[in-house]
């Protein structure tokens, strides 16, 4: 029992961590989404493919926040696109593994795509598997593996997942 | 039943063909492209025909995928599935994706290891190397049915590609009269190739497949188009981190439609540029918020004898070879509509990589496909053609850039390697 409110507890940290998460990238300032990791993080976006083979490369790989900030940065200012949005709705944290201040889970999310002359589409599925650290202050991200349930990409991936 | 417009509806249901195809106009040459090429269905049918089907070598997988007997991946040529496997006898083979009896598709996994392909609707079973070998109820049950008296099982099975291989890259063809790889490919451009693998053992590092909304072609033209790089993909001036000082060139293979471009640093002027910047420093630069905080994706290892950081190759129809700095890549371009493509990307790295080495190959990937600082305009850049000329299909398109031969040279501002493609595409669908 205990650790069964040991455990809904923290998922509910996590989970009102990934809606500010998500309202960072969907309506909030996108520049922020770095902030929601520590500094020596790891973040990459794969394909389940991929990923069961274990293959390293990503779509994205990034080993530290300031490759993160790098990577906003340039889609503001480097990268040539047609402007376009995400809606992001992510699933309930599953917890899968509790050690000392860090916690190991999964999520599944879906994004939707709206560009400016198509409608809104499904645009990826798949899975973020994630190490978090928790303080008293807050719930930030160590690692974070966007797994793709599909191995294509429509046109291209700009904004993070 | 409905009559179509102007015509009558033809038995099968297919529409009328109402117009011949346009004509292209031989003063065009390879120096203006009608749109209609990138929008008409007879056009996508002649290029199955005549392209992908014809005397051509399209690239299929990489040898390094298929390392064990029964290993087998599945791919497309055009748009035509195609199974590459390696046999018993360490052999590669291709043959269509298609079973003998009714046509089903044999594999439906993209890789694995069989010791045949048995097809799951009837049972007939096909070799490795693409031959019927069994028919299941062959002989009927109790004197009952089976397959008709002196039916030959070697004359009945899959079409297959003659394959041969490259520097640990599989290519396959429809033709068996096609010339062979070598004096397809010409010296220079193996030289090219061989100057990235180098002798050594290619890894897989990740695949991704990217789905383009335009036409075939507009991406293939992309990746000889030198002349947008530095002005669409604006990740390394606007970072500073480009060298305006490179050298570089293309070349352009006999017959078009194969290509390089290059860029290569050019110590002399980086070394002025390098003291030229030590003289800037002193001022307070205005731009320093964006700059980079982490540049160790540029920091790359000396990985060529030769002081070329930027490589591109492509073969005629379907193919590419990239090496930006150490992230490397093989890019497979497959048509699915008029107006959808697939790009199929694997990133390779090789056995003899150093864990750093393979460190960098992983951040380097952030500047190549569907996400890559430097590539990810090229998603949507086809797609602005596909839609901007969709009722423009009797206009064309200009390729004056550099002149209007199709040599190689010394500078990349040219559309001399697109013009070269047009060339060859012209001379091989009779366009
Ligand atoms: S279609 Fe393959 S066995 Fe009948
Ligand atoms: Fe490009």
């Amino acid at each position: 029992m205990r650790d069964y409110v040991q455990t809904a507890a923290t998922a509910a940290r996590i989970a009102e961590a990934q809606a500010r998460y998500v309202h960072t990238i969907d309506d909030g300032n996108c520049v922020e989404w770095p902030e929601f990791f520590v500094d020596d993080c790891f973040y990459m976006v794969t394909t389940a493919d991929n990923f069961a083979q274990n293959l390293e490369a990503g779509i994205i790989w990034l080993d530290s926040k300031a490759m993160l900030h790098d990577r906003i940065l340039s889609l503001f200012e480097a990268n040539v696109y047609e402007r376009h949005s995400y809606r992001h709705m992510i699933g309930q944290p599953f917890i899968t593994s509790i050690e000392g201040d860090e916690v190991e889970c999964e999520s599944s999310f879906m994004v939707a795509r709206i560009t400016r002359e198509g409608p809104t589409m499904l645009f990826a599925t798949g899975r973020y598997i994630d190490r978090w650290r928790l303080s008293d202050e807050q719930a930030l991200i160590v690692k974070r593996i966007v797994v793709l349930d599909s191995g294509y990409i429509d046109t291209l991936l700009g904004f993070p997942l | 039943m409905t009559t179509a417009k102007g015509g009558h509806a033809t038995m099968d249901g297919a529409r009328p063909t109402s117009e011949t195809t346009p004509h292209w106009a031989e003063e065009d040459g390879g120096t203006r492209v009608p749109y209609w090429v990138f929008q008409r269905e007879d056009v996508r049918r002649l290029e199955t025909d005549k392209v992908f089907h014809g005397p051509c070598w399209n690239y299929l997988c990489l040898e390094c995928e298929l390392v064990a007997p029964g290993d087998f991946v599945a791919v497309h040529v055009g748009e035509t599935p195609v199974i590459v496997t390696r046999d018993a006898d360490g052999q590669f083979y291709a043959f269509e994706n298609r079973c003998a009896h009714r046509g089903s598709l044999l594999a439906l996994e993209d890789r694995g290891n069989v010791k045949d392909f048995t097809c799951v609707y009837h049972a007939w079973t096909h070799s490795l190397q693409g031959d019927l070998v069994g028919i299941a109820f062959k002989d009927g049950i109790k004197g009952c049915g089976g397959i008709a008296e002196g039916f030959d099982m070697s004359k009945y099975g899959p079409r297959k590609l003659r394959v041969q291989t490259v520097e640990g890259m599989i290519f396959g063809s429809f033709d068996e009269d096609v010339d062979d790889l070598e004096d397809y490919l010409g010296e220079e451009l193996i030289g090219r190739i061989a100057r990235v693998f180098n002798g050594r053992t290619p890894v897989v590092l990740a695949r991704f497949t990217q789905i383009l909304p335009n036409n075939w072609k507009l991406y293939v033209e992309n990746t000889k188009d030198s002349y947008h790089a530095s002005i669409l993909h604006t990740f390394f001036t606007t970072f500073e981190l480009n060298r305006l000082s490179q050298k570089g060139g293309i070349i352009v293979s006999e017959e078009g439609g194969c290509h390089v471009s290059y860029s290569m640093i050019d110590r002399d002027a980086e070394e002025k540029k390098k003291n030229a910047s030590l003289y800037a420093e002193q001022k307070i630069r205005s731009d320093k918020d964006i700059a980079l905080q982490d540049t160790s994706m540029l920091q790359g290892f000396k990985e060529f004898p030769d002081d070329i950081t930027l490589q591109i190759l492509t073969v005629f129809p379907n193919f590419v070879l990239q090496q930006i700095q150490n992230s490397l890549a093989v890019r497979r371009v497959q048509p699915t509509a008029t107006d959808s493509t697939q790009l199929h990307w694997t990133y390779f790295g090789f056995e003899e990589d150093t864990p750093e080495e393979r460190k960098i190959r992983l951040k380097q990937a952030n500047l190549v496909g569907p996400g890559g600082y430097v590539s990810m305009e090229d998603g949507c850049i086809g797609g602005f053609v596909q839609r901007a000329t969709a009722t423009a299909s009797g206009e064309r398109a200009v390729l004056a850039m550099g002149g209007y031969d199709i040599g190689s040279g010394n500078d990349r501002i040219t559309e001399a390697s697109i013009r070269g493609f047009w060339a060859e595409y012209r001379a091989r669908t009779g366009l």
